[in-house]
């Protein structure tokens, strides 16, 4: 076994160092040595968006980085989404539009939603669903996630001009 | 708009559990930590069928950081085999085992043959590596019509005819009278695929064997007390000795009703003294857990000139994997559910084959037989020039039908269903252009009662607490908490409910066969009244009353009013705490019946079809949470478009399943659907106090037949076999 490494890193606008194995996924230090469970694993291949995370100032399937790679990166969760006990648009959104059935792919899909809100501040349904197409959900049928995420955008952006 | 009587049934609060599962804080099975805990990884066959020669795990035993290894040579001796009952679907014990650990022979690629614990999940793949099994490889049988063809390898000694497990006849009627009574007569044949249930959390299990002798166990399960039966049965101890705690659970759809992984993480932690989690890879969900099965299925109606059905015949022959079971009965009890036919022929085989042992999907057996029956009246309604809606009209199944499996429905939503198929936005529109089709399906689903109990404790403050042990996949929580708020006059955020372990709560059946929010829904509504008799006393000790009453939340008695929250204030000075509580075991199970309308696009050139619009219907009984029942109808129509489409394992020769990833077994995507629109039809159940029926499964049987029916408008070609993907429509 290979002798661990240390990484440091700011996750959640905390600063967090943790120690690994050159062979584990971020995922897998997120969870497992971090203790941030509340980012999926569905798949390990990157296929279903569970474990989407915001890695800098892009979203990532943190099954497919190392977590030697988050050496001096800026890391965003799940856990990071709501300011304290204020829930952010999105999360509302999701609850109130009944977004979610399962929810073990719904941390994924916030995150990827957060990055599409921030890029494009009122996605029409197209651009939403081609964003979210790496994220598996297999409960909901999609219907009631891209119109939470139309409703947060207008909570967020004021209605489109 | 009616008026409802109802103050908290038809309402959408937001679910109980919502804050926890969109910040991360909800705890499924594989968040779990717990001190001195190590990991497990199972070794799978490479063969579809082999016998094992030697399994040799000393050098696995050996390298550091392993605790245990064990194999089916670990399981205690064997018992009088019986059959363990999962509520939706059963086994023989002595093939539930052979399931979970091969001894002898394995079945299929991907049959558990072993397993490992060790200090983390990376040293005990490295161990499973170091397994030495020698196998002789055994000729395979991969479908159900080559299982059953003469000479076929035989999986198993003793079944009831080679590999068929189980005939099923139901007759009614004189067949041969009714086609000879039919003007329009139409036979064809169809066969589908084997698909995956697709949920997105892997099973997972994590078992302490403690040294007191009792086994606690933490796992996705979608029931906890058929988990700890089904333990307890593979190893042999009484079921009071296993305790389960579920876990939040990533989906299920009948697919986490079965036990793969708790037994052996229990005789890991046996061996290791330590508490051993298990987590499947993806490729063991789908290699190494029950699938839904592939079939054949033959089906012969007979239509006479005024469109009535005079005779039916359906012969169903479906793939039960590696061990018998293989949800052909349900299939032949619903291939003609939905209508109203004096004569009748029904032959089902249960067919053992060299693939994954099969378990339940979302009203299993049913898509497969529908597709068959749906696209024959399709083609005969075009033969006669009746609407395809009208020829299913005329022959609706009603109160009072009788089943060919012998049942007579009590009140049923068929004819509603199709009446506001027929009168829907959407049916009514033009489609949008060249190379579209629309098609139409309906489907038919028992649903089903079984037990559940429930407990509720009442607050000082006027809430209630709620404690049941119905696992919550879709928002259950909250459909069993607007109940109790109905019956007791409160909000239903003043209702707090808890899913607890099997040691604290009454035996509960599995959130499965769409019975959650109906037969636990009833638990809770006779707890619920259980409080009131209570609180009614109270109040009458209160006032010296001879007679309370109590209705819309308050408790009265002459001028004397108490709300609820008034009562639940004054009970430390009127005798103590107030707990309802009940057990129920219904038998006033109502089924129901889902239609779907689909536009399709096909691009000639490519083969892709895209789906422009869809319409899901479906009879909910009463709706207590309508935006719980239509998400329901979403993603059962959106599992059964991708199962129409796209979905399939794709077996090689040798019985490997080649595309075992998410991005091989294609499930639809955000960007392969359309908004899913729904139109929730309420014929109410006269078994359930509310009228409820069930909503979770007869969605998912409308979309085969009724993608293949739109298929055929915008082609002009009956495609015969599911998945319909671009190699199919292309004729390649």
């Amino acid at each position: 076994m290979a002798p661990k490494v240390q990484v440091q890193t700011t996750i959640n606008n905390e600063p967090v160092q943790f120690l690994c194995e050159p062979r584990q996924s971020l995922l897998e230090c997120l969870r497992d040595v971090v203790g941030l469970t509340g980012t999926k694993e569905g798949c390990g291949d990157g296929n279903c968006g569970s474990c989407t995370i915001k890695l800098g100032d892009r979203i990532v399937t943190s099954c497919l980085v190392l977590g030697v790679e988050a050496e001096g990166e800026t890391i965003t969760t799940i856990e990071g989404l709501a300011h304290g006990n204020t829930l952010h648009p999105l999360q509302k959104a999701f609850l109130e539009h009944a977004a979610l059935q399962c929810g073990i792919c719904t941390p994924g899909f916030l995150i990827a939603a957060d990055a599409l809100l921030q890029k494009h501040p009122h996605p029409t349904e197209d651009q939403t669903r081609f964003w979210l197409s790496n994220n598996l959900c297999r409960c909901t049928g999609y219907d009631k996630i891209i119109r939470a995420v139309q409703a947060a955008a207008v909570e967020i952006h004021g209605a489109p001009q | 708009m009616s008026v409802t009587p109802y103050n908290v049934l038809g309402t959408r609060p937001i679910r109980h559990d919502g804050a926890d599962k969109v910040t991360g804080r909800a705890l499924y099975g594989a968040d779990l930590q717990l001190a001195r805990m190590v990991h497990g990884a199972i070794l799978r066959s490479p063969h579809a069928h082999a016998r094992i020669l030697r399994l040799d795990t000393s050098k696995a035993a050996a390298l550091p950081g392993v605790f245990a290894v064990v194999t089916a040579a670990d399981f205690p001796p064997a018992a009088a085999d019986k059959i363990v009952d999962f509520g939706e679907g059963d086994m023989l014990l002595s093939s539930l085992r052979g399931n979970i650990l091969a001894s002898g022979k394995v079945l299929y690629s991907g049959h558990a043959v072993a397993a490992v614990a060790a200090v983390n999940a990376h040293v005990a793949a490295e161990a499973v590596a170091l397994i030495e099994v020698d196998y002789e490889p055994l000729p395979c049988v991969l479908t159900a019509p080559a299982a059953m063809a003469p000479g076929a390898p035989l999986l198993h000694e003793g079944l009831a005819n080679g590999n068929v497990a189980e005939y099923i006849r139901h007759e009614i009627g004189d067949l041969t009278a009714g086609f000879a009574a039919a003007t329009v007569i139409v036979e064809r044949e169809f066969d589908t695929a084997t698909v995956h249930q697709g949920y997105i959390e892997p099973q997972n299990a994590t078992a302490f064997w403690s040294s007191d002798g009792r086994v606690h166990i933490w796992c996705s399960t979608q029931g906890s007390f058929v988990a700890r039966d089904a333990t307890a049965a593979v190893l042999d101890l009484p079921v009071s000795q296993v305790k389960v705690t579920p876990m939040e659970i990533g989906g299920g759809f009948g697919g986490k009703i079965n036990v793969y992984l708790e037994p052996v993480a229990a005789l890991l932690s046996k061996k290791s003294g330590r508490p051993v989690k298990i987590v499947m890879s993806r490729r063991d969900v789908f290699t190494g857990t029950g699938p839904t099965p592939g079939s054949r299925v033959r089906v012969k109606i007979g239509v006479d000139t005024a469109g009535k059905i005079t005779a039916a015949q359906a012969w169903l022959a479906y793939e039960a994997g590696a061990y018998p079971g293989a949800m052909v009965g349900p299939g032949a009890m619903t291939v003609f559910a939905c209508y109203d036919i004096e004569n009748v022929l029904i032959e089902g085989f249960d067919v053992v084959v060299n693939k994954p042992s099969t378990a339940a999907y979302r009203a299993p057996g049913a898509p497969n037989a529908a597709l068959a029956t749906e696209t024959i009246l399709d083609e005969i309604a075009e033969k006669l020039g009746i609407d395809p809606l009208e020829l299913r009209l005329r022959n609706a199944a009603k109160e009072g039908t009788r089943r060919a499996d012998g049942p007579r429905y009590k009140r049923i939503g068929c004819v509603e269903v199709i009446e506001a198929m027929h009168a829907s936005a959407h049916y009514n529109a033009p489609l949008p252009g060249p190379h579209c089709g629309r098609g139409v399906a309906i489907g038919y689903w028992f649903n089903i009662g079984l037990p559940s109990s429930a407990t509720l404790s009442v607050n000082a403050d006027g809430t209630v607490n709620l404690i049941e042990g119905s696992t919550d996949i879709g928002g259950s929580r909250t459909s069993l908490s607007m109940q109790a708020a109905e019956v007791l006059g409160i909000r239903a955020e003043d209702v707090h409910p808890t899913i607890v372990d099997t040691d604290s709560v009454g035996y509960t059946g599995v959130t499965g066969g769409s019975r959650t929010t109906f037969a636990t829904g009833l638990a809770v509504y006779e707890a619920a009244q259980d409080v009131v008799t209570q609180m009614k006393a109270r109040a009458a000790t209160l006032w010296t009353a001879e007679e309370v009453d109590f209705s819309g939340g308050i408790f009265s008695s002459g001028p004397n009013t108490l709300t609820f929250a008034q009562l639940a204030a004054q009970l430390g000075a009127t005798g103590g705490p107030v707990v309802g509580s009940a057990a129920v075991n219904p038998r006033g199970a109502g089924g129901s019946v889902a239609g779907l309308i689909i536009d399709l696009k096909v691009d000639p050139e490519t083969g892709k079809t895209d789906v422009l619009r869809v319409t899901s219907v479906q009879d909910a009984g009463k709706a207590i949470h309508p935006a719980y029942v239509e998400g329901q109808m979403q993603g059962g129509t959106a599992q059964g478009i991708g199962w129409a489409l796209n979905e399939e394992y794709f077996m090689d020769a040798s019985g490997d399943m080649r595309n075992s990833s998410y991005l091989d077994y294609r499930m639809p995507t955000a960007l392969d659907l359309p908004m899913i629109d729904t139109i929730i039809v309420e014929v109410p159940n006269p078994g359930h106090p509310f009228g409820v029926r069930g909503v979770g499964e007869a969605n998912i049987i409308p979309p085969l037949p009724a993608v293949a029916n739109a298929l055929y408008r915008a082609i002009g070609r009956r495609l015969n076999s599911v998945p319909m993907n671009p190699a199919t429509i292309l004729n390649l």
